[in-house]
């Protein structure tokens, strides 16, 4: 333990005094002509106090000091990990479905909030996951077709009173386009090209939203969208239907749930599909995958756009259940925290993406007064996971089996 | 035709500063192949820590006795500070991610430049930092063409700076093993080039060249917003490309054409959609000739 903490030792006080000479003159040098030290030095002190007790622990653990603690935790885990697949699967899947669907009538308006944007939040992960887990195409402009999406039904409730039972396909659709517009030129370049030329257009499409006035109204943004309204059957004095506005979040976090529900189930199937096991093998080796007769192009156009569908759909109900929609809800900022929830969670891994959006929503509300550091947070996880865990917290595993695990 | 002269200089000032930016994209590329997405990070610390420095010399008075010497002091301060933070930020982001794949790499480096860029809204505000631009003041008129000097400063350093930059890489030992690196690392070794170093030291020079340029802009504009990095992080990165990556002369000149065309077209075609002209050169410049103005033949693994 004592050699191994003494190699990395060196490295780390090396780092932290690094850090220390950066942080010193932002914090320290005052307009005034003085200088401090001391503000600089609490928080690289807190700093240090932090990563130094996650250095003893990373030691420990790699050199062995902690299977006092960790073999029992391994042990436990295996034994659960038995007898949960005892029960047969669809079981679990009933259990999650229940709890989530009796979820709101035990929880505050202010629970449901949150659970509605981690909704949300887990069909946008899931739709770039096919993207960015599936295809291997770093997308960096995703939410361009959110921001696509929810203004297709903004427009279309506020101008012509359709209603969003009829929107959500037409968005899905023009969202679809908007990929293929976007894709088509794109899709000849690899990698680092296409992260920054979708980047690109991601800004363009928040630009065109933000300028052209007489369609989007501008920055001011669109208000007065309808909320989703269904036919409510009423049988006094015979069959009649009322037209009932589901505007309460009670209401309104089934919506969510559906939608979410059909996106995994979706996305599972593409995953277990032929087109799927064609994306995955785009990913791996695209020269490859085109000389066993994949057709390379069509598939990543077709990824391009299956992504963005589940934007537009998760577009429109983000516009149905703010009612109002402006160019400031899809910034860059949002497509990199998009990112953020497929990395952390592991690319290409449906439970692992919902547990990433899980903790991107959920901590932050938990953790309130650190509210600033959230995007500061995201940011380093997103640096952390790529050096030390890059397939993310709960990995991806493969579709099917090889012939030698088979055998084994 | 005054007018075109007067946004002819704007452009080439503005041009000079995205090809400083640009270089830090191109070289890196060059020895690494990979998008420093943190490199627009690079320039807005640059920014910060010069109105930090400035104004640290206007609190104790030395401004007003010796303002180009302050000047100097902090552009050269500011160069060696960013050099500072970019080879940190190299050790910590992209060297483990050395030999994984290039998705991981991509994703590293965007996470860097988010974390960049909230560190400084969180150490230095949320709003913009005004910058002294009262110390490089006036201009003269030709007809009715306004030539201020701060343009002038400007494009005389940026001269400098690209004129330095040439003879480091191109008559210097130091730059020989840059270009060697850039060309085969394992060769490269062989002949005892540390290709970390080599690696480590682009970085730096970026990071530096992109530093002064967030100076200038700052003086430019007049302010400074922890934000500033991620547009013209990209123009520089289509000036990089419409260059030709990894090529030198290509990106000066690449981020000059970038400049005049943003002038020109806010001048001329639309102001609002300014920012659009640059992507939609990037994306027809990948689109028809990916290997930019000046590229060599760019092979599979590169494009």
């Amino acid at each position: 333990m004592i050699h191994e903490f003494k190699k990395v030792l060196k490295t780390y006080a090396i780092g932290m005094l690094w850090l220390l000479g950066l942080l010193w003159p932002l914090m320290g040098i005052h307009p005034d002509g003085t200088l401090t030290f001391v503000n600089a030095f609490k928080v690289w002190l807190g700093i240090l106090g932090v990563t130094f007790c996650g250095l003893l622990l990373y030691v420990a653990n790699k050199s062995g000091s902690l299977n006092v603690i960790t073999r029992p935790l391994l042990d436990t885990r295996e034994k659960i990990n038995i007898a949960s697949s005892k029960v047969p699967f669809w079981v679990w899947w009933l259990i999650v479905l229940a709890v989530a669907l009796a979820f709101p009538n035990f929880t505050t308006r202010y629970a449901q909030d949150i659970a509605i944007q981690v909704l949300i939040y887990i069909c946008l992960g899931l739709g770039l996951n096919i993207v960015i887990g599936l295809a291997g195409m770093l997308d960096l402009g995703y939410i361009a077709f959110y921001g696509v999406g929810a203004y297709t039904y903004a427009l279309l409730s506020v101008n012509y009173g359709i209603s969003f039972w009829m929107s959500l396909p037409i968005a899905a659709t023009t969202a679809a386009i908007a990929g293929c517009i976007i894709g088509y030129p794109t899709l000849r370049m690899r990698g680092d090209y296409l992260a920054i030329v979708t980047l690109g257009f991601g800004e363009i499409v928040r630009l065109i939203l933000n300028n052209w006035m007489t369609l989007t109204n501008g920055p001011n943004g669109i208000l007065g969208i309808k909320a989703p309204a269904i036919y409510l059957p009423i049988f006094e004095g015979g069959l009649s239907f009322e037209y009932f506005y589901l505007k309460k979040l009670y209401y309104l976090y089934y919506v969510a749930l559906a939608l979410a529900i059909f996106t995994i189930i979706a996305v599972h199937r593409l995953i277990y599909s032929r087109i799927g096991r064609a994306w995955e093998s785009i990913r791996e080796d695209e020269t490859a995958a085109e000389l066993m007769g994949v057709n390379t192009f069509l598939l990543k156009l077709l990824a391009y756009a299956m992504g963005a569908v589940f934007a537009g759909l998760a577009g429109a109900f983000f516009a149905a259940r703010m009612r109002f929609v402006s160019p400031e809800s899809f910034t860059f900022l949002e497509s990199a925290m998009v990112l953020c929830m497929v990395v952390l969670g592991g690319m290409g891994s449906i439970p692992g993406i919902i547990l990433g959006v899980g903790a991107l929503i959920i901590l932050p509300e938990i953790f309130r007064e650190f509210e600033l550091y959230r995007m500061l947070a995201v940011g380093l996880a997103m640096v952390v996971m790529m050096v030390f865990k890059p397939a993310g917290l709960i990995p991806a595993k493969r579709v099917g089996t090889r012939s030698e695990e088979k055998e084994g | 035709m005054d007018y075109f002269i007067q946004q002819l200089i704007n452009g080439l000032t503005l041009g000079g500063l995205y090809a400083l930016i640009a270089l830090g994209y191109t070289m890196v590329y060059g020895v690494i192949q990979l998008i420093n997405f943190a490199h627009g990070e690079f320039f807005a610390a640059g920014g910060y820590m010069g109105v930090i420095l400035l104004s640290f010399f206007a609190g104790l008075g030395y401004i007003d006795t010796h303002p180009f010497l302050c000047i100097g002091a902090s552009i050269l301060l500011t160069m060696a500070y960013c050099a500072f933070l970019a080879m940190g930020v190299e050790r910590v982001a992209y060297k483990p991610l050395r030999r994984a794949s290039r998705l991981a790499a991509l994703v590293s480096a965007l996470g860097m430049s988010i974390f960049l860029s909230n560190g400084l809204m969180l150490t230095q505000g949320v709003f913009d930092k005004a910058y002294p631009s009262e110390l490089i003041q006036g201009g003269f008129e030709v007809g009715t063409v306004i030539v201020s000097y701060l343009q002038l400063v400007i494009m005389g350093l940026t001269i400098l700076l690209l004129v330095g930059l040439n003879i480091l890489v191109f008559k210097t030992r130091v730059g020989m093993a840059m270009r060697a690196t850039a060309q085969d690392k394992i060769m490269s070794s062989l002949v005892a080039i540390s290709s970390n170093r080599i690696i480590a030291m682009t970085f730096a020079i970026g990071a530096g060249l992109a530093a002064c340029a967030g100076i200038m802009v700052g003086f430019y504009y007049g302010s400074v917003r922890y934000d500033m990095g991620f547009v013209p992080g990209i123009k520089a990165f289509a000036a990089a490309v419409l260059g030709g990556i990894g090529n030198i002369t290509g990106a000066m000149l690449g981020g000059l054409i970038i400049g005049m065309v943003e002038i020109f077209g806010a001048a001329y075609i639309s102001g609002q959609y300014k920012d659009v002209f640059a992507f939609i050169i990037l994306i027809s410049v990948l689109y028809f000739k990916p290997t930019g103005i000046m590229g060599e033949n760019v092979d599979d693994t590169r494009v």
